[in-house]
C-alpha cells in the first residue's frame, strides 16, 4: 500500500508540473520567436505576457466545439484523444534524478523504472502516428486525408534513423534502461570532462536531433502542418479543445523527445564538471539573472518595468537563496541539483527546437523523404557500424 | 491478480478479432486488429516476454498496421456490402454451433495439457533483450541471416511492384 | 486459481483467435480484410509460441515468434505492394470480380 501511495503522490506532482510546462512552453516559444524577430511577443495579459497561456486555454475552451456533419464522428473523437495520451504516457519512463531520501521514504525520481525503458519510449512514438493519420483521414477532406498521410509518412521514415541513433549508446552501456544508462554516464574522463555519450557519439547525437525535428513535426519538416496552414490540413476540421489537444500532443512529443535525448546523450542529471565546483553554478546562475533584471529595472524601457523587473529580481534571487540554503540541508541537495542540471538540458534543448523554428525555412515534401531515406539513414547506419566494432575489438 | 489481468485482455483481444470479422469498413477492421496486437502483447508481458512485447508493438502494431492504413486510405476503400443473404435462422444457428465447436476445443485442448502450476507474472525471466541477443547470435545465426536477406528481397520487391511505370 | 493462469487458457485463446481469422478469411470478400485476418492468424501463432516457451522456461519461443514477426513484415510489405498493382489494374477490391487472368 506504501508503494501504490508513492506512486499517487509522485504522478500528481510529475502531471501538474508536465502540465504546466506544456502551457508555459508555448509562452517561452512564442517569447523567443518573437525576440529574435525583434519584436516583443505576448505583452498585455499579465506582466510579460505570463497569463497569456490561461487566456489561450480559456479561450480554447469556452471556443463553440463544432463537429462538422460529414466526418466520421468516432475516429474524428478519437484521434487527439489518442494523440494526446500516447504523447504523455512515454513521460512515465523518464527519471529526473537519482534515489532520494525524504525523511523515511527512499524513492527513485521516476514513476516506474523499466528493464526496456528506451524500448518503451520508441513504442509509444511508434504508435504515436495514428493520432495523426486518423485525424487526417476522419475529416473526410482531400487535404486533411493528404496531409495525414504526408505527416505518417515522414514520421515513420525518421522512426529508422532514430532508432539507429538510439541503438549505438545502448551498445557502449549494455543496458535497456534509463537509470543505467545515466549510471554509465558518470564520472569523468581526466578529472574534468564528464564521460557523457555525447563525445563519442557526437554523430548520434546530431542523428538524433534531426530525427526527432521531424517526428515532432517541427520547423524545418512541418510541411504537412504549415501546407495545411495555407490550404487545409489534418487538424483543419478541428475546433476549440480537440485543436487545442493535437497541439498539447505536439508540445509533449517535443518535452519527451528532448527528455530522452538528455537521457542518452547528455548525462542525464549529471553536473559537467565534478561535483564541488559545479554545485555554485546554479546560485551564479539566478544571481546573474536577478542582477540582470534589477538593472533594466533601474532603468525601464517601459513604464511597467518599473515594478515587474525587480518584483523579477526578487524571485531570482529568492531562487538563489533557495539553491544556496540546499548546499546546508543535506536531504534537499540531490533533489534540487539533479533537477536544475536536468531542467536545464532540457531546457536548452527546447531552446534549440525554437531556435531552429525561428531560424530555418521549410523543407519540401520529397527532398524531406530523400534527405531520411539518402542521407540520414545511410548516416546512422554507419555510426552503429562503427560503433559496434569499436565495442567489438575493445571488450574482451 | 494475474487472472483478472488475463480475463481482461483477453476479452479485449476476442472483442477485437470478433470486431475485425464483423465490420464492414477496413479502417474499422485495422483498428480492431490493433486493438488485438495491444492486447496480445500485454498477455506476452504477463509470459514474461518483455522484449517481445516492445517488439510486437514497435514492428506489427506500429510499422505493419501503419502500411496497412495507408494503403486503405490510398486506395480509398469503402465499406463493403454483403452479397449473400441468409435467413435469421441460419444466422443463429452458426453462433450456435460457432460457440459448441470453440468449446469443444478449449476441451481437447485443456484435457491434452498436463498439469503444471500456471501462469505468474515475473516467473520467467529468461525472456530479456540478453537472453534473446545472446540465443540469437549463437544458435540461431543462420535463420538471422536469412531473414535479412528475405527483408532485402521484400524491400527490393515492394520497390519495384508499386513504383510508377516510366 | 486465484493468484495463476493456467497455461491452458492461453492456448485456448490462441485457438480462438486462430479460428476468427480463418473465419475471416473464408467470408470476408475485400481483399485487405481477408490480409488482415490472415495477420490475425499469425499473431494467434505468435500467441502460441511465447506460451509454450514458458512452459518449458526457455527463450527459444520467443525467437521463433520474434522470426515470425519479421517475416509477417515482409509479407505485409510485398503483399500490399501486390493489392496496390491489382487495384491499378483492376480497379475493384472484391476478390469476387478479380477473377481471371485477362482483363
Amino acid at each position: 500500500m506504501n508503494f501504490f501511495i508513492l506512486t499517487l503522490i509522485k504522478v500528481a506532482v510529475v502531471a501538474f508540473v508536465l502540465l504546466t510546462t506544456l502551457a508555459y512552453l508555448q509562452w517561452i516559444e512564442r517569447k523567443v520567436i518573437a525576440h529574435v524577430q525583434l519584436r516583443v511577443g505576448p505583452y498585455r495579459v499579465g506582466p510579460h505576457g505570463l497569463l497569456q497561456p490561461l487566456a489561450d486555454v480559456v479561450k480554447l475552451i469556452t471556443k463553440e466545439g463544432l463537429i462538422p456533419s460529414h466526418v466520421n464522428k468516432l475516429f474524428y473523437l478519437m484521434a487527439p484523444f489518442v494523440a494526446v495520451t500516447l504523447a504523455l504516457i512515454s513521460i512515465s519512463v523518464i527519471p529526473f534524478g537519482p534515489e532520494i531520501t525524504i525523511g523515511p521514504v527512499t524513492t527513485w525520481m521516476q514513476l516506474t523504472d523499466l528493464r526496456i525503458g528506451i524500448l518503451f519510449v520508441l513504442a509509444v512514438s511508434s504508435v504515436g502516428v495514428y493520432g495523426v493519420a486518423l485525424g487526417g483521414w476522419a475529416s473526410n477532406n482531400k487535404y486533411s486525408l493528404l496531409g495525414g498521410l504526408r505527416s505518417s509518412a515522414q514520421m515513420i521514415s525518421y522512426e529508422l534513423p532514430m532508432a539507429l541513433a538510439v541503438a549505438a549508446p545502448l551498445l557502449l552501456a549494455n543496458t535497456l534502461s534509463f537509470r543505467e544508462m545515466v549510471n554509465y554516464q558518470s564520472g569523468y574522463w581526466l578529472g574534468f570532462i564528464p564521460r557523457w555519450n555525447l563525445f563519442p557519439e557526437i554523430v548520434g547525437f546530431f542523428v538524433f536531433l534531426i530525427a526527432s525535428f521531424a517526428e515532432t513535426n517541427r520547423v524545418p519538416f512541418d510541411l504537412p502542418e504549415a501546407e495545411n496552414e495555407l490550404v487545409a490540413g489534418f487538424h483543419t476540421e478541428y475546433s476549440s479543445m480537440n485543436f487545442a489537444a493535437f497541439f498539447m500532443a505536439e508540445y509533449a512529443n517535443m518535452v519527451t523527445v528532448t527528455a530522452v535525448a538528455t537521457l542518452l546523450f547528455l548525462g542525464g542529471w549529471q553536473p559537467p564538471f565534478p561535483a564541488p565546483y559545479s554545485d555554485v553554478v546554479p546560485i551564479l546562475v539566478f544571481a546573474i539573472a536577478g542582477l540582470i533584471a534589477l538593472y533594466h529595472g533601474l532603468n525601464p524601457a517601459r513604464r511597467m518595468d518599473r515594478y515587474t523587473l525587480p518584483a523579477t529580481a526578487l524571485v531570482f534571487f529568492g531562487i538563489a537563496a533557495i539553491f544556496g540554503l540546499s548546499l546546508f540541508v543535506a536531504p534537499l541537495k540531490p533533489i534540487l541539483m539533479a533537477l536544475f542540471w536536468f531542467c536545464g538540458k532540457v531546457l536548452f534543448l527546447l531552446f534549440v527546437f525554437i531556435w531552429v523554428r525561428a531560424t530555418l525555412p521549410r523543407f519540401r515534401y520529397d527532398q524531406l523523404m530523400r534527405f531520411a531515406w539518402i542521407f540520414l539513414f545511410p548516416l546512422a547506419m554507419i555510426n552503429l557500424l562503427a560503433t559496434s566494432l569499436i565495442v567489438a575489438l575493445t571488450t574482451k | 491478480m494475474s487472472v483478472p489481468f488475463f480475463l481482461i485482455f483477453a476479452a479485449l483481444a476476442v472483442f477485437c478479432a470478433i470486431n475485425l470479422v464483423v465490420q464492414t469498413h477496413p479502417i474499422a477492421s485495422a483498428l480492431s486488429l490493433i486493438g488485438v496486437m495491444g492486447s496480445l502483447a500485454v498477455l506476452y508481458l504477463q509470459l514474461g516476454g518483455e522484449f517481445i512485447f516492445a517488439a510486437q508493438v514497435i514492428v506489427y502494431a506500429g510499422a505493419i498496421m501503419v502500411l496497412f492504413i495507408f494503403v486503405i486510405m490510398l486506395l480509398n476503400a469503402g465499406a463493403e456490402t454483403p452479397t449473400f443473404q441468409v435467413s435469421r435462422f441460419v444466422r443463429y444457428l452458426g453462433i450456435i454451433l460457432l460457440v459448441a465447436f470453440l468449446g469443444l476445443i478449449s476441451f481437447i485442448i485443456q484435457a491434452g495439457l498436463p498439469k503444471t502450476e500456471g501462469v505468474v507474472f515475473g516467473a520467467f525471466q529468461g525472456g530479456t533483450a540478453l537472453e534473446i541477443g545472446r540465443k540469437l547470435f549463437t544458435s540461431y545465426l543462420l535463420p538471422f541471416e536469412v531473414t535479412s536477406v528475405l527483408i532485402l528481397i521484400a524491400l527490393v520487391g515492394a520497390i519495384v511492384l508499386a513504383r510508377k511505370e516510366v | 486459481m486465484p493468484n495463476a493462469v493456467p497455461l491452458s487458457w492461453y492456448l485456448i485463446l490462441s485457438a480462438i483467435l486462430f479460428g476468427l481469422g480463418v473465419a475471416g478469411f473464408i467470408f470476408r470478400r475485400n481483399i485487405i480484410t481477408v490480409f488482415m485476418s490472415i495477420e490475425l492468424m499469425l499473431n494467434a501463432v505468435n500467441l502460441s509460441f511465447v506460451t509454450f516457451s514458458y512452459e518449458f522456461r526457455q527463450v527459444d519461443g520467443h525467437i521463433y515468434s520474434f522470426f515470425v514477426m519479421v517475416v509477417a513484415a515482409a509479407e505485409a510489405a510485398v503483399g500490399l505492394a501486390i493489392i496496390l498493382t491489382v487495384f491499378k489494374n483492376r480497379s475493384t477490391l472484391m476478390i469476387d470480380e478479380i477473377n481471371s487472368m485477362k482483363y
